[in-house]
């Protein structure tokens, strides 16, 4: 049989609520229930006495609990009373009444208005700075012309190895599978012309001035972008760039341009790689699929593909590379004290990064055909 | 207080090994029903690590653990989701979650465990805050908007939040206040007495160990070179103990301590 908790003993106008069992804060929904159906019962009384003498186990949500039902008993006109407290529940509820208050918990609600403006003075807040990060790193690297002993070999070196040379074995897989792709997709259009060999001019057209560095772009965006803005935005949490600036070390040398220059130097190498790999990766489909030969196709390629192609294609290297830099680093000092953070901003790391690639591809898109080359 | 045979936690011959670099080689104690106990020593002394093992969050490489009579060797995962249902443990930088608020943090466990109406949880969380020495303001900020002690106290609060019997706490007052600190000590001594819960601390904290510490742990040289109450440990001619405890600025500050100690032992 289940026993209950609560137990009413009625005389007249007044009653006796008889308190058993444990009162911890795993039974307090059961309390709670059974207090409401003996409140309907007594609801012709004058005043209630809890006799606390016969509960077994106790702790603070069970003595929060009797005082909540206090208050609501003396809201309704009834007089209360406590009894059979021993020492320790005695100061237990000593000790809880002391900051007992009805008043309700702070809450933080924004209505739709509130929310709008505030994204909005975010927003402002990002733009600004960003403003003030590009004007520092300008700031930063004008200074090094007059004093280039700040300049970093050894983390430069280092963010070489590792954004760049860590990063070919990525670039040749994909390289590779897009020139497959490219070949062969073109090549099922050109046969249907008996052109099968201008798959030649088309792929490695393709591969040099546009696919090339987009594809080297796009791994690099999300394998370092995310890598700096992570690094950068955990040494803010851990204090360590605090502690730089305070010893005197500007974070801008130590941080941003090794990084900055490392992915400039590193960017247009990678695309030359990709480049001969996705090249190769062409040849590939092109000799398993209309069986053109190594050397016929090397042949063809020296005579439609122009080296200004293969120019164009590289120019642009170090630009992708100075966005994606710039913004992984500049979201990493985004990072705020908590964890979460980091996470919000390594994404928009690689978004942002992702997203100014394309834009700057298309703007010299523009800048080239304008030019006629 | 009263010395109840079967011990809360059984720490028994543990060796903590790091490839090559021995961190404990045979460490033993046993911490008693409600009582305060305070693990001590230098740092690199293993004591985080041996809180660690204890609270599960590592294996020692041999020698066994019990807490609560549970072998943490030999625990099943039902057991051990029990088990961590009765302790409460604060971390040394209190570990909140960043995207919950202090009430969110609060509440969570008390939401997981326990079928508590929402109204009284309010109640709860809004207690546990007053407990701790925490405005009511405070439950509505995140942890990175707290100070320091702010979010220690927080911790504190998210630790006691389902009553647990035994709880851990690591340097509970570093980082606060002398005034927060003692009140903390209070509160913590205070709840042993109404609760009987069991508290096992690590600390540097010469007044909290001078004061509310009924018996403590000394790691030194890999082992536990002293073990008991204050008085017991000021007899150890170790030269840890003799450094920490014999000093001088400790002899003219706790003089009164010591002098009564050393009566009770006549």
């Amino acid at each position: 049989m289940k026993t209950k908790h609560l137990y009413t003993e009625k005389e007249r106008n007044r009653v006796k609520i008889i308190c058993k069992r444990d009162w911890t804060i795993y039974s307090t929904n059961k309390i709670s229930k059974e207090f409401i159906s003996i409140k309907k019962d007594i609801s012709d009384i004058k005043s209630a006495v809890f006799d606390f003498s016969k509960v077994e186990e106790f702790d603070s949500a069970g003595i929060i609990l009797l005082i909540d039902f206090e208050h609501i008993l003396s809201d309704n006109g009834i007089k209360v009373d406590i009894t059979g407290f021993d020492a320790k529940q005695k100061r237990m509820l000593e000790l809880i009444e002391a900051g007992y208050s009805q008043e309700e918990l702070p809450n933080r609600y924004e209505n739709p208005l509130q929310k709008i403006g505030r994204v909005t003075i975010q927003e402002y807040k990002l733009f600004k700075d960003f403003l003030e990060f590009v004007g520092q790193m300008s700031v930063s690297f004008f200074r090094l012309l007059y004093k280039p002993t700040l300049f970093r070999f050894k983390e430069t070196a280092y963010h070489i190895e590792k954004s760049g040379l860590n990063a070919m074995f990525i670039i040749a897989l994909t390289s590779l599978l897009v020139g497959l792709v490219i070949s062969y997709q073109s090549l099922v259009q050109l046969a249907k012309f008996g052109a099968d060999i201008f798959v030649v001019d088309a792929t490695g057209i393709a591969i040099t001035r546009e696919l090339g560095p987009m594809l080297t772009a796009i791994v690099i965006a999300g394998r370092s972008a995310s890598s700096y803005a992570a690094e950068i935005g955990t040494m803010k949490i851990t204090e360590e760039i605090s502690a730089m600036r305070t010893m005197g070390f500007d974070p801008y040398y130590f941080l941003v341009i090794p990084r900055i220059v490392a992915l400039v130097i590193a960017m247009p190498l990678l695309i030359f790689f990709s480049d001969i790999v996705g090249i190769f990766g062409g040849m590939i489909a092109a000799k398993m699929q209309v069986g053109i030969s190594f050397d016929f196709y090397i042949k063809r390629l020296q005579e439609v593909l122009d080296v200004n192609q293969y120019i164009l294609g590289m120019i642009k290297g170090p630009f992708f590379a100075l966005i994606i830099a710039a913004t992984g680093c500049f979201h990493g000092f985004r990072v705020t004290r908590d964890t979460e953070s980091i996470g919000i901003e390594t994404t928009a790391s690689v978004v942002h990064a992702i997203f100014f690639v394309i834009a700057c591809d298309a703007l010299f898109s523009i800048i080239y055909t304008q030019l006629g080359l | 207080m009263q010395n109840i045979v079967n011990p809360v936690i059984k720490v028994q011959d543990i060796v903590t090994k790091f490839g090559d670099t021995v961190i404990h080689d045979g460490v033993s104690l046993k911490v008693n029903k409600s009582e305060i106990f305070g693990i001590l020593g230098e740092s690199g002394a293993g004591k985080s690590l041996l809180l660690k093992e204890i609270i599960m969050l590592m294996r020692p490489y041999s020698g066994t653990i019990e807490v609560l009579g549970y072998n943490l060797n030999k625990i099943k995962y039902s057991q051990s989701k029990n088990l961590s249902r009765q302790w409460g443990v604060l971390f040394q930088f209190g570990a909140l979650f960043t995207s919950l608020t202090v009430a969110e943090n609060i509440a969570l466990p008390i939401k997981e465990y326990t079928d508590v109406p929402d109204y009284l949880i309010r109640q709860i969380v809004r207690e546990k805050l007053n407990m701790v020495g925490l405005p009511i303001r405070a439950a509505s900020l995140y942890p990175s908007e707290l100070s320091g002690g702010m979010v220690k106290r927080a911790a504190l609060a998210r630790a006691l939040a389902i009553e647990p019997k035994l709880l851990f706490l690591d340097e509970p007052t570093s980082g606060l206040d002398p005034i927060g600190a003692r009140a903390f000590d209070k509160l913590i001594v205070e709840l042993r007495d109404i609760l009987d819960i069991t508290v096992v601390m690590i600390t540097h904290d010469l007044d909290s160990i001078f004061t509310i510490l009924d018996n403590m742990a000394i790691l030194a040289d890999k082992r536990v070179v002293a073990n008991g109450s204050l008085n017991k440990i000021l007899q150890s001619t170790h030269p840890f103990v003799e450094k920490f405890f014999k000093n001088e600025y400790i002899s003219k500050r706790f003089l009164d301590t010591i002098c009564k100690t050393d009566k009770d032992k006549l």
